[in-house]
């Protein structure tokens, strides 16, 4: 199925009879499982852009490279850096907004700026009934009703098929500065982090690459004058740690943004922790390769076909997502962390009123009973 | 404002009711005599007010929960309260409620400054929680006018902005995870000291929601470092177009001030009367201020003053001084106030495009003369959250509705021109018949099916945000 408007799109989740299985470039397909396949490529196109006032209005299925493009041309971005997941998880095909908005997909940048829902100003979808909905708008700040708008970030496609967005849009700094450093351990490389974000030198990438050389990162962005004077009040701050080189190539944060150091073999899990308890559980993931983003609050590890990294962790504040595993494996782990009852009771009430027949997706992000 | 009827059945079972709270929370925890619960009739909008059946001061979660379940177990209606700020009625009371104030939490539970959180309990004010970090150089961002008296459990139940918030964001931006009690006294924990909670986002759900989902009584925020220093520029205009331009092309150029401050000329004018700030008499009014170390302020200032001298203004000063810096924020912090001295006045808080600001502030202007109520505009510019004061006088009658009718016009423009009811302030008794311009019946219908999920029975706030003709099925049908 590939409807050309919402009308269509509604008319044929009206009409469907099984389960329907959303998608948009493809390059996300984190396993969902059987259905029909609708995809929403047809639904494409800038319906309003203003630069000026920071805002786009956009089909969901436009290619999030046209998007940049339209971006780009007014000097501008979307300044949550969405992570391109085609090296990770050995996709191909063009990376869509919709799909980005629907697994809430954020780079470095978000430790500074937000993550996409924190962008999603506003928001049109299809209900699991063919019902056509709306929610926010395309201003900067509006409390007018519940903000569903941020619930359908990261529900992937399990309430809704999303049409259109409004998103919040950011100019791209003039100059961007990289301290690096070789040589850190995992504890003392999130120390640094902390220290760096506890600064009020605006950093806006906080990384470190565990394997090979121990490569820790740290970017600021804004105008020349600025960027140039806080990299030497960092380094200075930063001086007991080593001697951090300054890199006016800021393209490797596009290796963090999609964890290529992970490409290949193995399954990978994304673990969303305090940024302090980082290293601690990267440790008890034994023999993991290790990818620090976030200052440490976001730890992608890498691990043999079929560990239980939730099992390894133990129990901890925070969640783990097994982002790329074979089909047999998540089924068997399950994508998402399990909620709390009361948690899980909420989300499948909410899918109960979002999507009776539980045709979205199904099974996607559920179960998520079971656990404390 | 109509409020539903009081149901007479709870009001005649009050001292059962009373009795049961009572017996099941520490002394002094709830209040019933009717010269006391008076202190809790009102909210910030007291143009409306109701003496609430009984009111529970918990001190505890657990507390909370037991108060929570006794109001579930006998269907009595719960309007949850933080310091009772709300400019919409978020937390007016009905004749057969009961107030349950979270305003004896106020405990620092953590801070953990390396991975930049704080947790505490949300009856403490928001200044109070950057005041427990900033003597080690953090704040908390959100900054709402009401910031010395408002507590954390209003800023989330109405995700409440301020005036910096162009630059760092609301409260759903800043909040990583709550403590919540639902309707039943059941206790969830919700997200944590991580930046993206799992699961679907419950966070922003309830974020906003106006105490209708459920009682925060813990909230995990992210504090940030402080910045080097802060200093604002002031940018005079003879016309609301060219003042409009001024913040597109500052907005487009890159800088990213933390603030964007709009004045018109009532309000100008009515400020120099009050407070003298020493503002120029002209159109409308700019503060823009920047952030950084003095050099980084003196870059940004240079491409502001740049943009700023190509639109012709009448006023171009920029702050080199902490002194200067505070006079020339004088008058604008002054602004409610100056207003406040000419007669009451009703303050609304639309958001628009910012494109479409000149056009907004004109539109206004001929509703003033058309309604023959003075408005005065002061707002933040950079994300559009217009914040029109109507001054009338409240002792003439018919005064008031008549205000309140301009002011449904003003927001309903608001929503006509792309924009919506409410930036900041919520929806609360006030927008809440207004809900129907902005949404249609079935964005209305899976708002209150999300109700459902979190409170079946409609008990929490039940009377708040939905008009009262959309919800009255589901309110009368959980009596």
């Amino acid at each position: 199925m590939r409807p050309e408007t919402e009308a269509e799109l509604a008319h044929m989740i009206a009409d469907a009879t099984g389960p329907l299985r959303i998608v948009g470039g493809g390059t996300r397909s984190f396993g969902a499982g059987a259905g029909e396949a609708l995809s929403t490529a047809g639904l494409s196109g800038v319906t309003l852009y203003e630069p000026g006032a920071l805002t786009l209005v956009v089909r969901a299925g436009t290619p999030l490279a046209e998007v940049e493009d339209v971006l780009a041309a007014e000097g501008q971005r979307l300044a949550f850096e969405p992570m391109d997941h085609r090296s990770l998880l050995g996709t191909s095909g063009a990376p869509t907004i919709g799909g980005m908005v629907a697994a809430n997909v954020s780079g470095p940048r978000r430790i500074a700026v937000g993550a996409c829902r924190d962008f999603l100003l506003g928001v049109r979808f299809v209900d699991g009934m063919g019902r056509v909905l709306k929610n926010g708008g395309r201003v900067m700040k509006n409390v007018t009703g519940y903000d569903l708008t941020r619930l359908m970030a990261g529900s992937y496609g399990t309430l809704g098929v999303i049409s259109e967005v409004s998103l919040k849009v950011l100019p791209i700094p003039r100059a961007c500065l990289t301290l690096a450093l070789d040589g850190l351990d995992d504890a003392r490389a999130v120390a640094a982090l902390s220290r760096a974000l506890g600064s009020p030198y605006e950093v806006s990438g906080a990384a470190h690459l565990a394997a090979g050389h121990k490569h820790t990162m740290i970017r600021l962005e804004g105008f020349d004058a600025s960027v140039a004077y806080r990299a030497e009040q960092m380094r200075a701050l930063l001086a007991e740690f080593g001697d951090w080189q300054l890199e006016e190539d800021c393209t490797v944060w596009q290796e963090i943004r999609d964890v290529t150091a992970l490409q290949g073999g193995g399954d990978v899990w994304r673990v969303s922790a305090r940024p302090t308890d980082g290293p601690m559980l990267a440790a008890r993931a034994t023999g993991a390769d290790v990818v620090y983003d976030w200052g440490g609050g976001l730890i992608w590890l890498r691990v043999p076909v079929g560990t239980d990294v939730r099992a390894a962790l133990g129990d901890f504040a925070g969640h783990a997502t097994l982002v790329r595993a074979a089909p047999e494996v998540k089924a068997r782990l399950g994508m998402f962390h399990p909620a709390t009852p009361p948690v899980a009771a909420i989300e499948a009430g909410l899918r109960a009123r979002f999507d009776p027949r539980g045709i979205l997706n199904p099974g996607l992000m559920t179960p998520r009973e079971g656990a404390a | 404002m109509e409020m539903p009827v009081p149901d007479a059945a709870i009001i005649s079972g009050k001292d059962r009711i009373v009795a049961r709270l009572v017996a099941a929370l520490p002394p002094g925890t709830v209040i019933s005599d009717p010269a006391e619960t008076l202190a809790y009739e009102c909210d910030g909008l007291a143009a409306y007010s109701c003496a609430p059946l009984a009111v529970i001061l918990p001190r505890t979660t657990a507390e909370v929960s037991a108060a929570l379940k006794i109001c579930h177990e006998m269907s009595v209606p719960v309007v949850p309260r933080g310091a009772g700020t709300s400019l919409a009625g978020g937390a007016t009371p009905t004749a057969d409620c009961v107030i349950l104030g979270i305003a004896r939490m106020t405990e620092v539970l953590e801070v953990d400054l390396d991975s930049r959180i704080i947790r505490v309990e949300t009856g403490r004010t928001n200044l109070a929680v950057t005041g427990a970090v900033e003597e080690h150089g953090f704040f908390y961002a959100p900054d709402p006018s009401s910031q010395l008296a408002c507590a954390i459990a209003g800023n989330i139940a109405m995700n409440s902005g301020g005036a910096h918030c162009l630059k760092y964001g609301v409260t759903t931006n800043n909040l990583l995870g709550v403590t919540m009690v639902m309707m039943d006294g059941t206790v969830t924990e919700i997200g944590g000291a991580y930046l993206d909670a799992g699961g679907l986002d419950l966070l922003a759900l309830i974020c906003g929601s106006e105490g209708q989902l459920g009682v925060v009584t813990e909230a995990t925020l992210r504090i940030l470092p402080k910045p080097e220093g802060a200093r604002p520029v002031l940018i005079g205009y003879d016309s609301n177009e060219v003042a409009g331009a001024c913040v597109s092309d500052i907005i487009k150029a890159g800088v990213l001030p933390v603030a964007i401050e709009f004045m018109d000329r009532p309000c100008i004018r009515a400020t120099e009367a009050f407070a003298n700030a020493g503002y120029p008499d002209c159109e409308a009014l700019l503060i823009v201020e920047v952030e950084g170390s003095p050099a980084e302020i003196d870059e940004q200032f240079a491409i502001i003053l740049e943009i700023a001298r190509r639109h012709d203004p009448v006023e171009l000063r920029q702050s080199a001084s902490p002194e200067e810096s505070a006079r020339i924020w004088l008058g604008r912090k002054s602004a409610f106030g100056a207003m406040g001295q000419m007669g009451d006045y009703m303050c609304l808080d639309g958001t628009i495009p910012v494109s479409q600001l000149p056009f907004v502030l004109r539109r206004i202007g001929e509703l003033s003369d058309e309604f023959g109520l003075k408005v005065g505009n002061v707002f933040h510019a950079g994300d559009g959250n217009m914040h029109p004061l109507i001054l009338y006088d409240a002792n003439a009658p018919g005064q008031l509705e008549l205000c309140e009718a301009m002011g449904a016009e003003i927001l309903k423009l608001c929503v006509e021109v792309g924009g919506c009811l409410t930036g900041e302030h919520g929806v609360g008794i006030e927008k809440r018949d207004l809900m129907t311009y902005q949404y249609a019946p079935e964005d209305l219908e899976i708002q209150m099916a999300v109700k459902d999920v979190f409170d079946p029975g409609w008990l929490l706030n039940p009377a708040k945000v939905f008009p009262l003709g959309a919800s009255a099925a589901r309110r009368v049908a959980a009596e």
